[in-house]
Protein backbone atom coordinates (compact mmCIF):
# COMPACT_ATOMS: atom_id res chain seq x y z
CA UNK A 1 0.00 0.00 0.00
CA UNK A 2 1.36 3.38 -0.98
CA UNK A 3 2.34 5.66 1.88
CA UNK A 4 1.00 9.19 1.65
CA UNK A 5 3.62 11.70 0.52
CA UNK A 6 5.27 13.58 3.35
CA UNK A 7 5.51 17.36 3.29
CA UNK A 8 8.85 18.44 1.93
CA UNK A 9 11.22 19.93 4.48
CA UNK A 10 11.66 23.66 4.44
CA UNK A 11 15.15 23.55 2.93
CA UNK A 12 13.90 21.63 -0.05
CA UNK A 13 11.25 24.21 -0.75
CA UNK A 14 13.69 27.10 -0.97
CA UNK A 15 16.38 25.98 -3.35
CA UNK A 16 17.22 29.56 -4.34
CA UNK A 17 19.58 30.08 -1.53
CA UNK A 18 21.50 26.91 -2.15
CA UNK A 19 21.85 27.89 -5.75
CA UNK A 20 23.17 31.23 -4.69
CA UNK A 21 25.65 29.59 -2.42
CA UNK A 22 26.90 27.44 -5.28
CA UNK A 23 26.93 30.35 -7.72
CA UNK A 24 28.88 32.40 -5.32
CA UNK A 25 31.28 29.57 -4.70
CA UNK A 26 31.82 29.11 -8.42
CA UNK A 27 32.42 32.78 -8.87
CA UNK A 28 34.91 32.60 -6.07
CA UNK A 29 33.08 35.35 -4.25
CA UNK A 30 31.68 33.34 -1.41
CA UNK A 31 32.81 34.03 2.09
CA UNK A 32 32.61 31.20 4.61
CA UNK A 33 30.11 33.17 6.64
CA UNK A 34 27.66 33.38 3.78
CA UNK A 35 28.08 29.74 2.87
CA UNK A 36 27.50 28.57 6.40
CA UNK A 37 24.59 30.70 7.23
CA UNK A 38 22.44 31.09 4.21
CA UNK A 39 21.07 27.58 3.91
CA UNK A 40 18.15 27.81 6.37
CA UNK A 41 17.33 31.40 5.51
CA UNK A 42 14.04 31.89 3.83
CA UNK A 43 14.00 35.43 2.49
CA UNK A 44 17.51 36.61 1.76
CA UNK A 45 16.66 40.25 0.93
CA UNK A 46 14.76 40.89 4.11
CA UNK A 47 16.47 43.72 5.91
CA UNK A 48 14.91 42.91 9.23
CA UNK A 49 16.94 40.21 10.92
CA UNK A 50 14.71 37.47 12.24
CA UNK A 51 15.54 35.37 15.27
CA UNK A 52 16.63 32.28 13.38
CA UNK A 53 18.61 34.19 10.79
CA UNK A 54 22.25 34.98 11.16
CA UNK A 55 23.21 38.63 10.56
CA UNK A 56 25.34 37.43 7.65
CA UNK A 57 22.26 37.12 5.50
CA UNK A 58 21.57 40.80 5.76
CA UNK A 59 24.70 41.42 3.75
CA UNK A 60 24.20 38.50 1.41
CA UNK A 61 21.51 39.92 -0.91
CA UNK A 62 23.70 42.74 -2.08
CA UNK A 63 26.28 40.25 -3.25
CA UNK A 64 23.69 37.85 -4.68
CA UNK A 65 23.24 37.53 -8.43
CA UNK A 66 20.28 39.72 -9.33
CA UNK A 67 18.04 37.05 -10.85
CA UNK A 68 17.85 34.58 -7.96
CA UNK A 69 16.98 37.01 -5.20
CA UNK A 70 14.65 38.89 -7.53
CA UNK A 71 12.70 35.75 -8.33
CA UNK A 72 12.39 34.97 -4.67
CA UNK A 73 11.41 38.56 -3.92
CA UNK A 74 8.64 38.47 -6.50
CA UNK A 75 7.53 35.10 -5.17
CA UNK A 76 7.33 36.49 -1.67
CA UNK A 77 5.41 39.57 -2.77
CA UNK A 78 3.05 37.24 -4.61
CA UNK A 79 2.58 35.11 -1.50
CA UNK A 80 1.83 38.17 0.58
CA UNK A 81 -0.68 39.52 -1.93
CA UNK A 82 -2.31 36.12 -2.06
CA UNK A 83 -2.55 35.94 1.73
CA UNK A 84 -3.97 39.45 1.90
CA UNK A 85 -6.53 38.60 -0.77
CA UNK A 86 -7.58 35.47 1.07
CA UNK A 87 -7.87 37.46 4.31
CA UNK A 88 -9.96 40.23 2.77
CA UNK A 89 -12.06 37.67 0.92
CA UNK A 90 -12.77 35.71 4.09
CA UNK A 91 -13.58 38.89 5.97
CA UNK A 92 -15.98 39.93 3.22
CA UNK A 93 -17.76 36.58 3.38
CA UNK A 94 -18.11 36.98 7.15
CA UNK A 95 -19.50 40.50 6.76
CA UNK A 96 -21.99 39.10 4.27
CA UNK A 97 -23.12 36.42 6.71
CA UNK A 98 -23.22 39.04 9.46
CA UNK A 99 -25.54 41.28 7.44
CA UNK A 100 -27.70 38.28 6.61
CA UNK A 101 -28.05 37.53 10.33
CA UNK A 102 -29.01 41.08 11.32
CA UNK A 103 -32.76 40.48 10.89
CA UNK A 104 -32.52 38.01 13.80
CA UNK A 105 -31.07 40.65 16.08
CA UNK A 106 -34.20 40.87 18.22
CA UNK A 107 -34.10 37.16 18.97
CA UNK A 108 -30.50 37.61 20.10
CA UNK A 109 -31.09 40.78 22.12
CA UNK A 110 -30.01 39.02 25.31
CA UNK A 111 -26.65 38.14 23.76
CA UNK A 112 -26.16 41.71 22.52
CA UNK A 113 -26.93 43.21 25.92
CA UNK A 114 -24.58 40.76 27.61
CA UNK A 115 -21.78 41.72 25.22
CA UNK A 116 -22.44 45.43 25.72
CA UNK A 117 -22.18 45.04 29.48
CA UNK A 118 -18.99 43.01 29.25
CA UNK A 119 -17.48 45.48 26.83
CA UNK A 120 -18.39 48.49 28.97
CA UNK A 121 -17.36 47.00 32.28
CA UNK A 122 -14.11 45.65 30.90
CA UNK A 123 -12.89 48.87 29.36
CA UNK A 124 -14.41 51.70 31.39
CA UNK A 125 -11.79 51.91 34.18
CA UNK A 126 -8.94 51.98 31.70
CA UNK A 127 -10.73 54.52 29.51
CA UNK A 128 -11.30 56.82 32.48
CA UNK A 129 -7.66 56.59 33.43
CA UNK A 130 -6.34 57.29 29.93
CA UNK A 131 -8.88 60.05 29.34
CA UNK A 132 -7.98 62.01 32.48
CA UNK A 133 -4.36 62.11 31.42
CA UNK A 134 -5.14 62.76 27.77
CA UNK A 135 -7.19 65.79 28.76
CA UNK A 136 -4.58 66.91 31.25
CA UNK A 137 -1.67 66.70 28.87
CA UNK A 138 -3.52 68.35 26.02
CA UNK A 139 -4.41 71.28 28.27
CA UNK A 140 -0.82 71.56 29.40
CA UNK A 141 0.58 71.36 25.88
CA UNK A 142 -1.96 73.82 24.50
CA UNK A 143 -1.12 76.24 27.31
CA UNK A 144 2.58 75.87 26.51
CA UNK A 145 1.95 76.72 22.86
CA UNK A 146 -0.50 79.52 23.64
CA UNK A 147 1.77 81.50 25.95
CA UNK A 148 2.54 84.98 24.59
CA UNK A 149 0.56 84.28 21.37
CA UNK A 150 -3.02 83.27 22.13
CA UNK A 151 -5.16 84.43 25.04
CA UNK A 152 -5.61 81.63 27.61
CA UNK A 153 -9.37 81.98 27.53
CA UNK A 154 -9.23 80.04 24.25
CA UNK A 155 -7.57 77.12 26.03
CA UNK A 156 -10.88 75.39 26.58
CA UNK A 157 -11.81 75.87 22.94
CA UNK A 158 -8.70 74.18 21.64
CA UNK A 159 -8.76 71.34 24.13
CA UNK A 160 -12.49 70.75 23.78
CA UNK A 161 -12.33 70.50 19.99
CA UNK A 162 -9.31 68.24 20.00
CA UNK A 163 -10.82 65.94 22.62
CA UNK A 164 -14.27 65.64 21.09
CA UNK A 165 -13.20 65.26 17.48
CA UNK A 166 -9.98 63.28 17.68
CA UNK A 167 -8.47 62.39 21.01
CA UNK A 168 -11.37 60.74 22.77
CA UNK A 169 -12.59 58.61 19.85
CA UNK A 170 -9.16 57.47 18.68
CA UNK A 171 -7.57 56.86 22.07
CA UNK A 172 -10.67 55.13 23.40
CA UNK A 173 -10.70 52.97 20.29
CA UNK A 174 -7.06 52.02 20.74
CA UNK A 175 -7.65 51.16 24.39
CA UNK A 176 -10.73 49.10 23.52
CA UNK A 177 -8.84 47.36 20.71
CA UNK A 178 -6.25 46.25 23.23
CA UNK A 179 -8.78 45.30 25.87
CA UNK A 180 -11.89 44.05 24.11
CA UNK A 181 -10.59 43.25 20.62
CA UNK A 182 -7.88 41.07 22.09
CA UNK A 183 -10.24 39.25 24.41
CA UNK A 184 -12.74 38.62 21.60
CA UNK A 185 -9.97 37.13 19.46
CA UNK A 186 -8.69 35.03 22.35
CA UNK A 187 -12.14 33.79 23.31
CA UNK A 188 -13.27 32.89 19.80
CA UNK A 189 -9.81 31.56 18.96
CA UNK A 190 -9.99 29.19 21.90
CA UNK A 191 -13.48 28.18 20.82
CA UNK A 192 -12.12 27.48 17.34
CA UNK A 193 -9.20 25.31 18.41
CA UNK A 194 -11.28 23.37 20.94
CA UNK A 195 -13.90 22.69 18.24
CA UNK A 196 -16.61 24.68 20.05
CA UNK A 197 -17.33 26.61 16.85
CA UNK A 198 -17.67 23.31 15.00
CA UNK A 199 -20.01 22.18 17.76
CA UNK A 200 -22.21 25.24 17.19
CA UNK A 201 -22.24 24.51 13.48
CA UNK A 202 -23.41 20.94 13.95
CA UNK A 203 -26.09 21.99 16.41
CA UNK A 204 -27.52 24.12 13.65
CA UNK A 205 -26.59 27.32 15.47
CA UNK A 206 -24.96 29.76 13.05
CA UNK A 207 -21.74 30.87 14.77
CA UNK A 208 -21.85 34.18 12.92
CA UNK A 209 -25.30 34.89 14.29
CA UNK A 210 -24.54 33.54 17.75
CA UNK A 211 -21.01 34.85 18.29
CA UNK A 212 -20.14 37.55 15.76
CA UNK A 213 -23.37 39.50 15.42
CA UNK A 214 -23.80 40.26 19.16
CA UNK A 215 -20.19 41.36 19.46
CA UNK A 216 -20.20 43.61 16.41
CA UNK A 217 -23.55 45.14 17.33
CA UNK A 218 -22.33 45.75 20.83
CA UNK A 219 -19.17 47.35 19.45
CA UNK A 220 -21.19 49.69 17.28
CA UNK A 221 -23.51 50.69 20.12
CA UNK A 222 -21.16 50.68 23.07
CA UNK A 223 -18.20 52.58 21.64
CA UNK A 224 -20.11 55.89 21.34
CA UNK A 225 -21.17 55.51 24.97
CA UNK A 226 -17.59 54.90 26.05
CA UNK A 227 -16.42 57.87 23.97
CA UNK A 228 -19.01 60.11 25.64
CA UNK A 229 -17.54 59.10 28.98
CA UNK A 230 -14.08 59.74 27.62
CA UNK A 231 -15.08 63.20 26.29
CA UNK A 232 -16.41 64.19 29.67
CA UNK A 233 -13.54 62.80 31.71
CA UNK A 234 -10.88 64.24 29.40
CA UNK A 235 -12.38 67.71 29.59
CA UNK A 236 -12.50 67.37 33.37
CA UNK A 237 -8.84 66.39 33.31
CA UNK A 238 -8.08 69.45 31.23
CA UNK A 239 -10.12 71.60 33.59
CA UNK A 240 -8.07 70.43 36.56
CA UNK A 241 -4.83 71.34 34.81
CA UNK A 242 -6.27 74.67 33.65
CA UNK A 243 -7.32 75.62 37.16
CA UNK A 244 -4.45 74.22 39.20
CA UNK A 245 -1.50 74.69 36.88
CA UNK A 246 -2.41 77.42 34.39
CA UNK A 247 -4.36 79.36 37.07
CA UNK A 248 -7.37 79.93 34.86
CA UNK A 249 -10.77 80.15 36.49
CA UNK A 250 -13.04 77.18 35.87
CA UNK A 251 -15.63 79.50 34.33
CA UNK A 252 -13.14 80.94 31.83
CA UNK A 253 -12.03 77.50 30.80
CA UNK A 254 -15.57 76.14 30.42
CA UNK A 255 -16.69 79.23 28.51
CA UNK A 256 -13.80 78.57 26.18
CA UNK A 257 -15.03 75.02 25.68
CA UNK A 258 -18.51 76.28 24.85
CA UNK A 259 -17.28 79.07 22.57
CA UNK A 260 -17.01 77.27 19.25
CA UNK A 261 -18.62 74.02 20.35
CA UNK A 262 -20.70 72.53 17.54
CA UNK A 263 -22.96 69.58 18.10
CA UNK A 264 -21.89 68.36 14.64
CA UNK A 265 -18.34 67.87 15.95
CA UNK A 266 -19.73 65.75 18.73
CA UNK A 267 -21.81 63.68 16.33
CA UNK A 268 -18.80 63.19 14.07
CA UNK A 269 -16.78 61.93 17.04
CA UNK A 270 -19.52 59.53 18.06
CA UNK A 271 -20.01 58.35 14.49
CA UNK A 272 -16.32 57.60 14.27
CA UNK A 273 -16.52 55.79 17.58
CA UNK A 274 -19.23 53.55 16.21
CA UNK A 275 -17.18 52.71 13.12
CA UNK A 276 -14.14 51.99 15.30
CA UNK A 277 -16.28 49.74 17.49
CA UNK A 278 -17.36 47.76 14.43
CA UNK A 279 -13.75 47.47 13.25
CA UNK A 280 -12.53 46.27 16.65
CA UNK A 281 -15.14 43.56 17.13
CA UNK A 282 -15.17 42.48 13.51
CA UNK A 283 -11.41 42.04 13.36
CA UNK A 284 -11.40 40.37 16.79
CA UNK A 285 -14.05 37.89 15.64
CA UNK A 286 -12.43 37.21 12.30
CA UNK A 287 -9.01 36.69 13.87
CA UNK A 288 -10.62 34.31 16.34
CA UNK A 289 -12.39 32.35 13.60
CA UNK A 290 -9.14 32.13 11.62
CA UNK A 291 -7.20 30.67 14.52
CA UNK A 292 -5.22 27.55 13.83
CA UNK A 293 -2.74 25.59 15.89
CA UNK A 294 -3.56 25.40 19.58
CA UNK A 295 -2.67 27.85 22.30
CA UNK A 296 0.15 29.34 20.28
CA UNK A 297 -2.27 30.05 17.45
CA UNK A 298 -4.63 31.78 19.89
CA UNK A 299 -1.77 34.02 21.00
CA UNK A 300 -0.93 34.86 17.42
CA UNK A 301 -4.48 35.79 16.45
CA UNK A 302 -4.88 37.86 19.60
CA UNK A 303 -1.83 39.98 18.86
CA UNK A 304 -2.90 40.16 15.24
CA UNK A 305 -6.34 41.39 16.23
CA UNK A 306 -4.90 44.31 18.21
CA UNK A 307 -2.38 45.27 15.55
CA UNK A 308 -4.76 45.04 12.60
CA UNK A 309 -7.59 46.82 14.42
CA UNK A 310 -5.27 49.63 15.56
CA UNK A 311 -3.93 50.17 12.05
CA UNK A 312 -7.41 50.14 10.56
CA UNK A 313 -8.63 52.57 13.22
CA UNK A 314 -5.92 55.10 12.37
CA UNK A 315 -6.41 54.72 8.62
CA UNK A 316 -10.18 54.97 8.78
CA UNK A 317 -9.88 57.93 11.15
CA UNK A 318 -8.07 59.80 8.42
CA UNK A 319 -10.53 58.71 5.74
CA UNK A 320 -13.54 59.72 7.84
CA UNK A 321 -11.90 63.05 8.65
CA UNK A 322 -11.47 63.88 4.99
CA UNK A 323 -15.10 62.97 4.35
CA UNK A 324 -16.70 64.75 7.28
CA UNK A 325 -14.57 67.84 7.72
CA UNK A 326 -14.05 70.07 4.70
CA UNK A 327 -11.01 72.31 4.88
CA UNK B 1 -29.11 7.20 5.42
CA UNK B 2 -25.44 8.15 5.15
CA UNK B 3 -23.59 7.55 1.89
CA UNK B 4 -19.99 8.56 1.38
CA UNK B 5 -18.64 8.23 -2.15
CA UNK B 6 -15.07 8.62 -3.32
CA UNK B 7 -14.18 10.95 -0.47
CA UNK B 8 -10.63 12.30 -0.67
CA UNK B 9 -9.05 14.88 1.57
CA UNK B 10 -5.52 16.16 1.96
CA UNK B 11 -4.48 18.26 4.92
CA UNK B 12 -1.17 20.08 4.93
CA UNK B 13 -0.30 18.35 1.65
CA UNK B 14 -0.69 14.95 3.26
CA UNK B 15 -3.36 12.62 1.91
CA UNK B 16 -5.55 11.74 4.89
CA UNK B 17 -8.52 10.19 3.11
CA UNK B 18 -8.16 8.57 -0.28
CA UNK B 19 -11.36 7.69 -2.15
CA UNK B 20 -13.28 6.44 0.85
CA UNK B 21 -16.67 4.80 0.25
CA UNK B 22 -18.98 4.05 3.17
CA UNK B 23 -22.68 3.46 3.64
CA UNK B 24 -24.71 3.41 6.80
CA UNK B 25 -28.27 2.15 6.58
CA UNK B 26 -31.11 3.55 8.66
CA UNK B 27 -30.99 2.31 12.25
CA UNK B 28 -27.54 0.84 11.82
CA UNK B 29 -24.44 1.62 13.88
CA UNK B 30 -21.17 1.57 12.00
CA UNK B 31 -17.99 1.48 14.04
CA UNK B 32 -14.90 2.91 12.41
CA UNK B 33 -11.62 1.66 13.79
CA UNK B 34 -8.11 2.59 12.80
CA UNK B 35 -4.85 3.71 14.26
CA UNK B 36 -4.37 7.04 15.94
CA UNK B 37 -3.96 9.78 13.37
CA UNK B 38 -5.30 7.77 10.45
CA UNK B 39 -8.12 10.22 9.76
CA UNK B 40 -11.14 8.91 11.64
CA UNK B 41 -12.05 12.27 13.13
CA UNK B 42 -11.49 13.91 9.76
CA UNK B 43 -13.90 11.39 8.24
CA UNK B 44 -16.58 12.25 10.81
CA UNK B 45 -16.11 15.96 10.17
CA UNK B 46 -16.98 15.42 6.54
CA UNK B 47 -20.26 13.71 7.33
CA UNK B 48 -21.89 16.93 8.52
CA UNK B 49 -19.98 19.26 6.26
CA UNK B 50 -17.58 20.67 8.86
CA UNK B 51 -14.82 19.94 6.37
CA UNK B 52 -15.18 20.17 2.62
CA UNK B 53 -13.93 17.18 0.62
CA UNK B 54 -11.26 17.72 -2.02
CA UNK B 55 -13.26 15.32 -4.13
CA UNK B 56 -16.14 12.95 -3.59
CA UNK B 57 -19.56 13.44 -2.04
CA UNK B 58 -21.40 12.93 1.21
CA UNK B 59 -25.14 12.29 1.19
CA UNK B 60 -27.28 12.27 4.33
CA UNK B 61 -31.06 11.94 4.47
CA UNK B 62 -30.87 11.58 0.68
CA UNK B 63 -29.42 15.08 0.24
CA UNK B 64 -25.97 15.69 -1.12
CA UNK B 65 -24.23 18.14 1.23
CA UNK B 66 -22.35 20.22 -1.32
CA UNK B 67 -25.61 21.07 -3.08
CA UNK B 68 -27.27 22.51 0.00
CA UNK B 69 -27.28 26.15 0.99
CA UNK B 70 -26.55 27.12 4.55
CA UNK B 71 -30.15 27.20 5.74
CA UNK B 72 -30.90 23.71 4.48
CA UNK B 73 -27.60 22.41 5.76
CA UNK B 74 -28.47 23.71 9.23
CA UNK B 75 -31.89 22.09 9.00
CA UNK B 76 -30.25 18.74 8.33
CA UNK B 77 -27.69 19.24 11.07
CA UNK B 78 -30.44 19.85 13.62
CA UNK B 79 -31.52 16.27 13.02
CA UNK B 80 -28.02 15.06 13.91
CA UNK B 81 -25.92 14.96 17.04
CA UNK B 82 -22.16 14.88 17.33
CA UNK B 83 -19.96 13.85 20.20
CA UNK B 84 -16.61 15.50 19.56
CA UNK B 85 -13.43 13.73 20.55
CA UNK B 86 -12.46 16.55 22.92
CA UNK B 87 -16.02 17.16 24.08
CA UNK B 88 -16.10 20.73 22.71
CA UNK B 89 -18.33 21.92 25.54
CA UNK B 90 -18.94 25.67 25.52
CA UNK B 91 -16.94 26.85 28.47
CA UNK B 92 -18.86 30.10 28.86
CA UNK B 93 -22.04 28.13 29.60
CA UNK B 94 -22.99 25.73 32.38
CA UNK B 95 -23.36 22.03 31.67
CA UNK B 96 -27.15 22.37 31.56
CA UNK B 97 -26.98 25.33 29.18
CA UNK B 98 -24.62 23.32 27.00
CA UNK B 99 -27.02 20.42 26.79
CA UNK B 100 -30.00 22.70 26.22
CA UNK B 101 -28.42 25.14 23.75
CA UNK B 102 -29.69 23.40 20.62
CA UNK B 103 -33.18 23.31 22.07
CA UNK B 104 -33.24 26.92 23.23
CA UNK B 105 -31.78 28.27 19.98
CA UNK B 106 -33.63 26.12 17.47
CA UNK B 107 -36.97 25.23 18.99
CA UNK B 108 -39.78 27.13 20.62
CA UNK B 109 -39.81 24.92 23.69
CA UNK B 110 -40.33 26.70 27.00
CA UNK B 111 -37.62 26.98 29.62
CA UNK B 112 -39.33 24.38 31.81
CA UNK B 113 -39.63 21.87 29.00
CA UNK B 114 -35.97 22.34 28.11
CA UNK B 115 -34.95 21.95 31.76
CA UNK B 116 -36.86 18.65 31.89
CA UNK B 117 -35.18 17.29 28.77
CA UNK B 118 -31.77 18.44 29.98
CA UNK B 119 -32.23 16.77 33.36
CA UNK B 120 -33.34 13.57 31.68
CA UNK B 121 -30.36 13.44 29.28
CA UNK B 122 -27.92 14.19 32.08
CA UNK B 123 -29.42 11.35 34.05
CA UNK B 124 -29.01 9.00 31.07
CA UNK B 125 -25.26 9.65 31.08
CA UNK B 126 -25.03 9.42 34.87
CA UNK B 127 -24.57 13.11 35.51
CA UNK B 128 -27.78 13.92 37.36
CA UNK B 129 -27.35 17.11 39.36
CA UNK B 130 -24.27 18.27 37.47
CA UNK B 131 -26.27 20.73 35.36
CA UNK B 132 -25.40 23.97 37.20
CA UNK B 133 -21.66 23.35 37.16
CA UNK B 134 -19.19 24.80 34.68
CA UNK B 135 -17.60 22.40 32.18
CA UNK B 136 -14.15 23.42 33.38
CA UNK B 137 -15.01 22.05 36.85
CA UNK B 138 -15.67 18.54 35.52
CA UNK B 139 -13.29 15.63 35.15
CA UNK B 140 -12.32 14.49 31.67
CA UNK B 141 -14.73 11.57 31.71
CA UNK B 142 -17.57 13.72 33.05
CA UNK B 143 -16.98 16.22 30.26
CA UNK B 144 -17.15 13.46 27.71
CA UNK B 145 -20.47 12.29 29.14
CA UNK B 146 -21.84 15.83 29.29
CA UNK B 147 -20.90 16.19 25.63
CA UNK B 148 -22.70 12.94 24.92
CA UNK B 149 -25.79 14.27 26.68
CA UNK B 150 -25.61 17.37 24.49
CA UNK B 151 -25.23 15.26 21.35
CA UNK B 152 -28.45 13.39 22.04
CA UNK B 153 -30.42 16.31 23.48
CA UNK B 154 -32.43 17.03 20.35
CA UNK B 155 -33.52 13.43 19.69
CA UNK B 156 -31.23 13.15 16.68
CA UNK B 157 -31.84 10.65 13.92
CA UNK B 158 -28.12 10.43 13.18
CA UNK B 159 -25.45 10.49 15.89
CA UNK B 160 -21.71 10.61 15.32
CA UNK B 161 -19.66 9.46 18.27
CA UNK B 162 -15.95 10.25 18.28
CA UNK B 163 -14.44 7.91 20.87
CA UNK B 164 -17.41 7.80 23.28
CA UNK B 165 -15.69 5.67 25.91
CA UNK B 166 -12.15 7.03 25.87
CA UNK B 167 -11.08 8.23 29.29
CA UNK B 168 -13.86 6.47 31.18
CA UNK B 169 -13.44 3.78 33.79
CA UNK B 170 -14.52 0.30 32.60
CA UNK B 171 -17.82 0.41 34.43
CA UNK B 172 -18.87 3.84 33.22
CA UNK B 173 -17.68 2.87 29.74
CA UNK B 174 -19.95 -0.14 29.89
CA UNK B 175 -22.82 2.13 30.91
CA UNK B 176 -22.17 4.37 27.90
CA UNK B 177 -22.04 1.33 25.62
CA UNK B 178 -25.41 0.28 26.98
CA UNK B 179 -26.78 3.75 26.40
CA UNK B 180 -25.60 3.74 22.78
CA UNK B 181 -27.15 0.32 22.22
CA UNK B 182 -30.37 1.53 23.83
CA UNK B 183 -30.49 4.57 21.58
CA UNK B 184 -30.09 2.33 18.59
CA UNK B 185 -32.69 -0.17 19.67
CA UNK B 186 -35.37 2.12 21.09
CA UNK B 187 -34.95 5.30 19.09
CA UNK B 188 -33.67 3.66 15.88
CA UNK B 189 -30.72 6.04 15.82
CA UNK B 190 -28.36 5.74 12.87
CA UNK B 191 -24.80 6.15 14.05
CA UNK B 192 -21.16 6.21 13.16
CA UNK B 193 -18.89 5.57 16.12
CA UNK B 194 -15.15 5.98 16.09
CA UNK B 195 -13.34 4.03 18.75
CA UNK B 196 -10.11 2.31 19.70
CA UNK B 197 -11.86 0.27 22.33
CA UNK B 198 -12.50 -3.10 20.66
CA UNK B 199 -14.72 -4.25 23.50
CA UNK B 200 -16.96 -1.25 22.88
CA UNK B 201 -16.72 -1.69 19.11
CA UNK B 202 -18.01 -5.27 19.28
CA UNK B 203 -20.74 -4.27 21.67
CA UNK B 204 -22.22 -1.21 19.95
CA UNK B 205 -21.47 -1.95 16.32
CA UNK B 206 -23.64 -3.68 13.73
CA UNK B 207 -20.79 -3.32 11.32
CA UNK B 208 -17.13 -2.46 11.67
CA UNK B 209 -14.99 -0.68 9.11
CA UNK B 210 -11.28 -0.23 9.37
CA UNK B 211 -9.55 2.85 8.04
CA UNK B 212 -5.90 2.47 7.14
CA UNK B 213 -3.64 4.63 4.99
CA UNK B 214 -6.60 6.66 3.79
CA UNK B 215 -8.57 3.64 2.62
CA UNK B 216 -11.29 1.49 4.07
CA UNK B 217 -9.42 -1.80 4.11
CA UNK B 218 -12.18 -3.77 5.76
CA UNK B 219 -15.93 -3.37 6.09
CA UNK B 220 -18.07 -6.14 7.52
CA UNK B 221 -20.24 -7.42 10.34
CA UNK B 222 -18.88 -7.96 13.82
CA UNK B 223 -18.53 -11.69 13.19
CA UNK B 224 -16.75 -11.12 9.91
CA UNK B 225 -14.24 -8.92 11.73
CA UNK B 226 -13.60 -11.56 14.34
CA UNK B 227 -12.99 -14.16 11.65
CA UNK B 228 -11.21 -11.87 9.21
CA UNK B 229 -8.04 -13.28 7.72
CA UNK B 230 -6.64 -9.83 6.96
CA UNK B 231 -3.41 -9.64 8.98
CA UNK B 232 -3.77 -5.91 9.61
CA UNK B 233 -7.30 -6.28 10.98
CA UNK B 234 -6.29 -9.27 13.06
CA UNK B 235 -3.32 -7.44 14.53
CA UNK B 236 -5.47 -4.40 15.29
CA UNK B 237 -8.25 -6.22 17.10
CA UNK B 238 -5.79 -8.36 19.00
CA UNK B 239 -3.69 -5.32 19.86
CA UNK B 240 -0.56 -7.28 18.99
CA UNK B 241 2.82 -5.64 18.57
CA UNK B 242 3.92 -8.19 15.99
CA UNK B 243 2.45 -8.16 12.50
CA UNK B 244 2.32 -5.90 9.46
CA UNK B 245 1.82 -2.73 11.56
CA UNK B 246 4.65 -1.21 13.52
CA UNK B 247 3.68 -0.46 17.14
CA UNK B 248 5.10 3.06 17.03
N1 LIG C 1 -7.37 20.83 10.83
C1 LIG C 1 -6.32 20.09 10.44
N2 LIG C 1 -5.32 20.66 9.76
C2 LIG C 1 -4.26 19.93 9.35
N3 LIG C 1 -4.12 18.63 9.58
C3 LIG C 1 -5.08 18.00 10.25
C4 LIG C 1 -6.23 18.70 10.73
N4 LIG C 1 -7.03 17.83 11.36
C5 LIG C 1 -6.40 16.65 11.30
N5 LIG C 1 -5.24 16.74 10.64
C6 LIG C 1 -4.31 15.65 10.34
O1 LIG C 1 -5.04 14.61 9.76
C7 LIG C 1 -4.63 13.36 10.25
C8 LIG C 1 -5.80 12.59 10.79
O2 LIG C 1 -6.29 13.22 11.93
P1 LIG C 1 -7.54 12.67 12.75
O3 LIG C 1 -7.80 13.66 13.83
O4 LIG C 1 -8.63 12.36 11.82
O5 LIG C 1 -6.95 11.34 13.37
P2 LIG C 1 -7.75 10.23 14.16
O6 LIG C 1 -7.81 9.02 13.29
O7 LIG C 1 -9.02 10.76 14.66
O8 LIG C 1 -6.75 9.95 15.35
P3 LIG C 1 -7.10 9.68 16.90
O9 LIG C 1 -7.55 8.28 16.98
O10 LIG C 1 -5.80 9.89 17.58
O11 LIG C 1 -8.13 10.67 17.28
C9 LIG C 1 -3.56 13.64 11.29
O12 LIG C 1 -2.31 13.37 10.71
C10 LIG C 1 -3.68 15.09 11.59
O13 LIG C 1 -2.42 15.63 11.80
MG1 LIG D 1 -9.76 11.38 16.37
Amino acid sequence: MARPPRPRPREARTPVIHRFAVNAAEGGRATPAILCHCAPIHRPWSLVPRPHAHPAFVIAPFAAPADTSLVELIRDIGRRILRLTVYVGGLTVMIGRLLASLPQILGSARLVVYQMLTMGVRSLPLIILTSVFTGAVSAWQAAYQFQNFVPMRYLGTAVGKAVVIELAPVLTALVVAGRVGASIAAELGTMRVTEQIDALEVMGVDPVRYLVMPRVTSGALMMPVLVLFSDFVAIMGALIVAVLMVHLSAATFLNGVKLFFHMSDMYAGLFKASIFGIIISLIGCYQGFQTRGGAEGVGRSTTGAVVIASVLILISDYLIATMLFRV
Amino acid sequence: MIAIRGLSKSLDRRVVLNRVDLDVAKGETLVVIGRSGCGKSVLLKHVLGLMKPDSGTVTIFGKQLDQLDRTHLYELRMRCGVLFQGGALFDSLTVAENVGLGLSENTSKSKAEIADIVAERLEWVGLAGVGPRAPSDLSGGMRKRAALARAIAMDPEIVLYDEPTTGLDPITAEGINDLIVRLRERLKVTAIAVTHDMNSAFKIGDRIAMLHDGHIIFDGSVDQVRNSSDPIVQQFIAGATTGPLEPL
